[in-house]
């Protein structure tokens, strides 16, 4: 393979880490988006934590990956993103952090005061993350002031402009109705209704930003619409998310709830697809100066490590999809409270 | 302040945090995989309700060393950026094998091991304990190799970044990168498998302390006696096995960090001048004076123990220049602490295991009391350990190579007698980190870990601790209440009622029988 086709590959390898991370990812940290509103008893907010208990961690994994691939396939990327968003990161971090002990700690004490607090950082620290993903990738199409060296000197004020966070409340709006198509098929009764009227309420704020998102990339990204000149066949990504969010009200109507969910998992791959059309071949891009842009081409690693690294993917990625269907196969069906739930 | 010291306090901060965790994931999960497979051979239901027991603690310690661990991932980047940038070719790659290989291993069948005892059977259950316990042994051995290269690299050249087809130069200076040449050779670097082997022995000590300390806990207070002591048998055989290798593969890495980083052995030892050297055995090294302060050392120690000769010369930091050292006093502390740490282990662990033999060891309560409270002792260790590793490797962030003469009795030297490294290949500590962040966003993130960091350890040795004074279910608690069968909805408050009626019961007897038998 040539050294840019191994560039290529791990762009494309890198865009498939980030959409199974959103598609699997999405729907947990949805379900935190919505866990205090949808589920008011105690009962409810277990089953709530518990319909993810076995997954998130896996699924964050995904994450985890994502970034340990960029940091291997394109260094110069990772330092850039990592070092320029610092103050985005930190809060990621903190939000992660709380997410994933709100889960844990929640029901291993019995009381009132001490489980409120859990559901509310469980709440705070999945939106907070969801946000902060979506004000990146806002940020990532309009571009950042990098220098000749590939360094961000602004602050993260600069990265809060308006249409990252646009984007943010987009995500925001995307994973909560993503959680909520997924809570659907877990629950049962009281509790899937109230999931139902949320997932109604997300899907059509949902609407609403997508659309304002669209219209503000066509006006204000014109790199992206430009891109697309370059690569038509991007249209059918555009075009496949919206059948996708068309058909999540249709199946729902039908009573096709996994149909709904599978149009949501779609859409949030059409998404990244989008994402990475436009964006490409940047991986940062400098809005200052489009020499001064950190590409797949500039960013790589040597050809060798490219090459071991795709061996190494070929190696785990077949073991990794066997063991994520053995355990989404295996916690199947609606969740239920036994001994050994948080 | 200075990014550089702040970025360091930072990961050093995160790191000890994040690594009380590892070492009892690895540990326990030996301990879990001994347990299930006992259960799967001999079906008696101690076995099981031990594993469950065990099982969520486990999952408590696990859930906050994934949280943490992302925290270490992101900071290469957020940090050292400039670090990144030259090692991300090799660094990077087993970093993403390891989460390629590891976690989603560890990750996914946790949810198994966790979630799934009801929906799986005890063989398909008893495979996810043994594939988590893999995958978080799996997941030590990347991050050490990527460590082991930074300590002593190779298998990779340094080379021109090239951007857009031209070297690139910074300052007038080209900017560099190390690639990998041949992987294998960066994977088995000279320091990997020596490592590898100490961290591993390390977690086994940590887990297994764990487990005993609880387990002493347990048997002092009369609750879940026959649980303990089997939970404290199987600890004990692998923390007496673990504690003895500790001291064998301590000495096979001295050797090997002495010939690659012989700086840092020689400020682990505060061997000052090149020539015969003792171990110290206690003291204080004092830089000014270049010598150990209150020092009571073996003549010879060190020679003898490198070289099997106590009068063969060793190399001391007289062949470095003092910015090429690293700090002797932080270096020397805690090198000294891991190793008095690792003798007291040998010692109590086959103290107890020879009472064991005889009998005697559950009547001995000052040695269970010991037990309950030394747990702390290998977290220290593991931890200190690693101060040694990294406060050692100073000043740099990628170590040099070390040229020795053809007869290795000495180092290789240039004018003025001191070594002169060749910093092409390699990058000092305070040029790896991020060119644009600020002292103020480290300092501020500094803070946000703190709280943070301090609040998540305060839930977890409250939660921990409330995990621990519930304890596994008791066996016969049915018999014993009507309507509290211990699988599903069962109330503490009543256990503990059980527990104490047990307790009571069972001093009762003992007492009888001592009256009977006097």
């Amino acid at each position: 393979m040539s050294y840019e086709a191994l560039c290529i590959t791990w762009f494309l390898l890198l865009g498939v880490l980030l959409a199974g991370y959103a598609v699997l990812d999405g729907f947990d940290l949805g379900v935190g988006i919505l866990h205090p509103f949808v589920a008011r008893t105690d009962r409810e907010r277990r089953l709530s934590m518990n319909s993810i208990g076995p997954l998130w961690d896996g699924n964050e994994v995904w994450l985890v990956t994502f970034g340990g691939a960029l940091f291997a396939a394109f260094p110069h990327a990772y330092a850039t993103v990592f070092s320029g968003f610092y103050t985005a990161f930190m809060l990621l971090l903190l939000a992660l952090i709380s997410r994933a002990v709100s889960l844990e700690f929640r029901s291993k004490v019995k009381t009132d005061g001490w489980r409120q607090f859990w559901d509310w950082s469980f709440f705070a620290g999945s939106a907070l993350a969801t946000f902060l993903f979506g004000v990146a990738t806002g940020n990532a199409m309009l571009g950042i002031a990098l220098d000749e060296f590939g360094d961000f000197h602004g602050t993260v004020l600069d990265q809060l402009g308006p249409y990252p966070i646009l984007v943010g409340l987009m995500t925001l709006s995307l994973f909560a109705m993503h959680g909520g198509l997924y809570l659907y098929l877990k629950t049962e009764d009281e509790l899937q209704k109230r999931v139902r009227d949320w997932m109604w309420r997300s899907w059509g704020l949902f609407l609403v930003f997508f659309m304002i998102t669209t219209v503000a990339t066509v006006a204000f990204v014109p790199r992206s619409t430009a891109n697309f000149q370059h690569f038509p066949w991007a249209a059918a990504f555009a075009l496949l998310a919206i059948l996708a969010v068309a058909n999540i009200p249709r199946a729902l109507y039908q009573q096709r709830a996994g149909q709904a969910f599978a149009s949501s998992c779609v859409l949030i791959v059409c998404l990244v697809g989008l994402f990475g059309a436009a964006s490409f071949p940047n991986l940062v891009t400098a809005s200052n100066d489009p020499s001064h842009s950190v590409t797949i081409f500039n960013a790589a690693s040597s050809p060798k490590t490219l090459g071991i690294m795709l061996t190494i993917a070929a190696i785990g990625m077949p073991f990794v999809l066997i063991y994520s269907a053995v355990i989404y196969w295996t916690f199947r069906g609606k969740v239920d409270l036994t001994d050994h739930s948080y | 302040m200075d990014p550089v010291v702040l970025s360091r306090l930072q990961f050093a901060l995160t790191i000890a945090f994040h690594y009380i965790f590892p070492p009892l994931t690895i540990g326990m999960g030996v301990v879990l995989v001994w347990l299930e497979g006992a259960f799967l051979k001999t079906r008696k239901p101690i076995y099981e309700i031990a594993a469950r027991f065990w099982t969520k603690v486990f999952a408590l310690n696990f859930a906050i060393g994934v949280a943490t661990g992302i925290v270490m991932e992101f900071q290469f980047g957020t940090n050292w950026a400039t670090y990144s940038r030259f090692v991300g070719d090799v660094f990077g790659s087993a970093l993403a094998a390891e989460g390629i290989f590891a976690f989603f291993l560890e990750s996914g069948f946790l949810a198994l091991l966790v979630f799934g005892w009801d929906r799986v059977g005890p063989r398909l259950h008893f495979f996810a304990t043994l594939m988590v316990a893999l995958g978080s042994i799996f997941s030590s051995v990347w991050i050490v190799i990527a460590n082991s290269w930074q300590q002593t690299p190779a298998g990779h050249h340094v080379v021109p970044v090239i951007r857009d087809g031209e070297p690139v130069f910074q300052n007038g200076v080209p900017l560099l990168r190390a690639e990998i040449v041949d992987f294998w050779a960066m994977v088995f670097n000279p320091s990997t498998v020596h490592r590898l082997v100490h961290v591993w022995i390390g977690a086994f000590i940590m887990g297994a302390f764990f487990v005993m300390s609880i387990s002493a806990w347990y048997l002092l207070k009369r609750r879940h006696e026959e649980f303990a002591r089997r939970s404290f048998d199987g600890a004990l055989v692998l923390a007496t096995v673990a504690s003895l290798s500790a001291l064998v593969s301590g000495h096979f890495q001295a050797e090997m960090v002495y010939h690659h980083q012989p700086a840092k052995m020689a400020a682990f030892e505060g061997h000052y001048e090149t020539g015969p050297a003792d171990m110290s055995l206690l003291g204080w090294p004092d830089d000014e004076s270049e010598s150990i302060r209150f020092n009571i050392a073996v003549p010879g120690g060190l020679s003898m123990l490198l070289h099997q000769d106590p009068n063969e010369p060793v190399v001391g930091l007289d062949r470095f220049r003092p910015e090429d050292r690293p700090n002797v006093a932080i270096s020397f502390a805690s090198y000294h602490i891991m190793i008095a740490l690792g003798m007291f282990f040998i010692a109590l662990t086959l103290l107890a295991s020879f009472l064991r033999w005889r009998g005697t060891l559950y009547r001995q309560r000052w040695l269970l009391w010991i037990f309950v409270f030394a747990v702390i002792l290998p977290l220290i260790a593991n931890e200190i350990g690693w101060v040694a590793a990294e406060a050692g490797r100073q000043p740099w962030i990628v170590h040099p190579p070390v040229e020795w003469k053809a007869d290795g009795s000495d180092v290789v030297v240039g004018p003025g007698g001191v070594v002169v490294y060749d910093e092409t290949v390699a990058l000092r500590t305070v040029h790896g980190v991020s060119p644009t962040v600020r002292a103020g966003q480290v300092l501020g993130s500094i803070i946000g870990f703190g709280i943070i960091y301090i609040g998540l350890g305060a839930v977890w040795v409250f939660v921990l601790n409330s995990k621990i004074q519930h304890g596994p279910p008791v066996i016969g608690a049915e018999a014993l209440v009507p309507g509290s069968a211990p699988s599903g909805g069962w109330k503490p408050s009543r256990l503990l009622e059980v527990i104490r009626k047990e307790a009571a019961k069972r001093r009762r007897l003992t007492r009888d029988k001592e009256r009977g038998s006097s």
